[in-house]
């Protein structure tokens, strides 16, 4: 029998905790076919979020650091500054990154610290139970936007990849969509030129995954994978926006 | 190396760090410490060392928090309000056991406060600071000289323990210039390694850097392993200077700069004929409470000077435990007591317990 779907040697064995249909699950074994398709597992060093994905160091087969909530971005560059022939990469969601981090990833991006960061932007706060996040789409309600987002009072979404691109820094930006399997595909291909980039020490690197989060979506997984290809595909377009050689390719 | 070169106390720390295998500094500028960094600016990359301003001093203690995980010895500096910036970071460091030097050059508070010296950031360093059950070593000095023994020491109890070690000066400290001598030189190659650091898991199971236990039992596991950890600390690491103690009628207990000042109106008042020794708690946290409890039985009195509005008081409180009256003197904002304002206290005191 031909095996289709083997798991990663960069991931553990054992089930996550991610609810039915989250694309946590699916960012974590992308990352980990990268980590093994590259040969770096032995030389990785992942940094963990506040967020769902705090338990991202009992899922990966190797070291691990867990932050504080934002701060993966100068978490990770500790570690690089002390182990620059390893590779780091931070794992965050858009409460983490886009809110309360927004200083770090910026000052990381301008640095071009030479890591790699995986940015999952679920436009929620899933792990404390469906807050609006700075990503959160105009009208989308949640707990604390129960009438739905209101530009008014909370602004517009940030777009975080259009807004790093500005810096030098950044070497290597893009943002994909994991709402079905050609851009799934794509999306392996973006995390694989991310690590490239930290490879030759271009600089910094992020790709921004337009994820799901059916629980506090109120939809099931198919619904919800829909809602990430009409409603924020649209808001947050795909592509690379920065790339080593220079350009963008959108 | 053996001769006396002069250097103001945040220089001095610096190089002391460097000597101790200290190659990565992250920090923030904020007066009264900035010669420190500037310092670790000019002296690292000619180590092959990193110095990296962070773009706040909370991204600068998470820095620590990475590089201390990746295994190496790492220091940051700062003063008073970017201090409460790092409490976060210092907590989860404490919480994942991660050894660090941080130095904290007091300045009058609260808020933005001013750049004068100050000690009124006693409780915060002794008594966490950040949330949770811990506790950081917490070493200081009272001259350059001794700054530099008290950083190299502070390297060494922070992987001895895997926990943070705060030097806390003030102004005075930082800013003073006095010769000093420095010990042996470390190499970062020759430190014993750390098996438990973040550095590629090449056949073993993966390390990881880790204050989350979302189990209650577990999480009371660590705290009970954490607790343990400073019980060793009170046993082992108790570091107390008397002086003329061993008369007296009379003690006063100030540490840091504060001490000095009251040295010499402690010899004043002797040479009225006041028998009145001192105590100088060097280590902040642990307490010497032994060492203020055996003369707390002998004396009538004692006083404590700060530089704060009554800090330290507390804990001389606690270790004379009713077996003498605790007084104290303090100013704030800045303002130094001086031997002057002591030595009346002291004599004013003294007449008063006469009466
Ligand atoms: C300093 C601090 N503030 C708030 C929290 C509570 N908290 C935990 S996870 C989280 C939001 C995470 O959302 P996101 O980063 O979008 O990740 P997701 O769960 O959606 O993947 C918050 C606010 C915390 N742990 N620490
Ligand atoms: S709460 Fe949302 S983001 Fe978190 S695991 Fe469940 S579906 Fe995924
Ligand atoms: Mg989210």
């Amino acid at each position: 029998m031909k095996v289709v779907a083997k798991r990663p040697e960069s991931l553990m064995d054992k089930p996550t905790h991610y609810c039915p249909g989250c694309t946590h699950g699916i960012t974590h074994r992308l990352v980990a076919e990268v980590m093994d398709e590259m040969g770096i597992r032995e030389k990785t060093v992942g940094v963990a979020p506040v967020g769902c994905a705090v338990l991202a160091y009992e899922y990966f087969d190797c070291d691990f650091q867990q932050a504080a909530h934002g701060r993966a971005p100068a978490v990770a560059t500790g570690i690089k500054r002390v182990l620059p022939d390893n590779f780091v990469f931070t794992y965050q969601g858009d409460g983490d990154l886009a809110s309360i981090g927004t200083a770090e990833i910026v000052h990381a991006a301008m640095r071009g610290e030479n890591i790699t960061t995986i940015f999952i932007n679920n436009a929620i706060y899933g792990m404390t139970g469906g807050q609006m996040a700075p990503t959160t789409m105009i009208g989308q309600k949640t707990t604390t936007s129960p009438y739905g987002r209101d530009s008014k009072s909370a602004g517009n979404p940030i777009r975080v990849v259009e807004m790093l691109s500005t810096l030098e820094g950044s070497a290597y930006l893009a943002r994909v969509g994991l709402f079905n399997n050609k851009e799934i595909k794509k999306a392996k291909k973006a995390i694989r030129k991310a690590f490239e980039t930290q490879k030759e020490g271009k600089g910094f690197s992020l790709v921004e995954l337009l994820s799901t989060c059916p629980t506090n979506w109120g939809m099931n997984p198919n619904e919800a994978l829909d809602w990430v290809k009409s409603n924020m595909v649209p808001y947050y377009p795909l592509g690379e926006y920065r790339t080593p050689e220079g350009g963008d390719n959108k | 190396m053996t001769d006396k070169i002069l250097m103001k106390g945040n220089e001095a720390i610096a190089e002391a760090a460097i000597k101790a295998g200290c190659r990565f500094f992250f920090g923030y500028p904020i007066t009264p410490q900035n010669e420190l960094p500037a310092y670790m600016a000019r002296r690292l990359p000619m180590e092959d060392g990193v110095f990296l301003q962070a773009e706040s001093e909370v991204a600068a203690i998470n820095m620590v928090y990475g590089a201390a995980g990746a295994g190496a010895r790492v220091m940051t500096s700062s003063s008073s309000p970017g201090i409460s910036l790092k409490q976060e970071g210092i907590s989860y460091m404490a919480g994942s056991e991660l050894p660090g030097v941080i130095v904290n050059i007091i300045r009058g508070g609260p808020g933005l406060g001013g750049i004068q010296p100050a000690q009124s950031d006693y409780l915060q360093a002794t008594k966490g600071g950040g949330h949770g059950d811990y506790r950081l070593l917490v070493l200081a000095p009272q001259s350059v000289q001794e700054a530099v023994d008290l950083t190299t020491e502070a390297f060494e109890l922070a992987d001895k323990y895997r926990n943070p070690v705060m030097i806390l000066g003030d102004g005075m400290i930082g800013q003073m210039m006095e010769p000093v001598e420095f010990g042996e030189e470390i190499s970062p190659e020759d430190l014993p390694k750390k098996e438990w650091a973040t550095v590629g898991n090449k056949d073993r199971k993966p390390n990881i850097i880790n204050s989350l236990s979302l189990q209650a039992e577990k999480l009371e596991e660590l705290n009970i392993r954490l607790q343990k950890k400073y019980e060793k600390m009170k046993e082992e690491e108790v570091r107390v200077e008397t002086y003329k103690t061993e008369d007296a009628d009379y003690a006063i207990v100030a540490f840091g700069s504060m001490a000095r000042i009251a040295l010499s109106a402690i010899e004043r008042a002797r040479e009225e004929g006041v028998k009145i020794g001192l105590i100088r708690p060097i280590s902040l946290f642990p307490y010497p409470d032994q060492v203020v409890g055996k003369v707390a039985e002998q004396v009538k009195f004692m006083l404590t000077v700060e530089m704060s509005c009554g800090q330290m008081v507390e804990d001389v409180r606690l270790a004379a435990n009713g077996r003498c009256p605790v007084y104290f003197y303090g100013r704030s904002g800045g303002v130094v007591p001086t031997s002057q304002e002591i030595y009346e206290k002291i004599m004013e005191l003294v007449r008063g317990e006469k009466e």
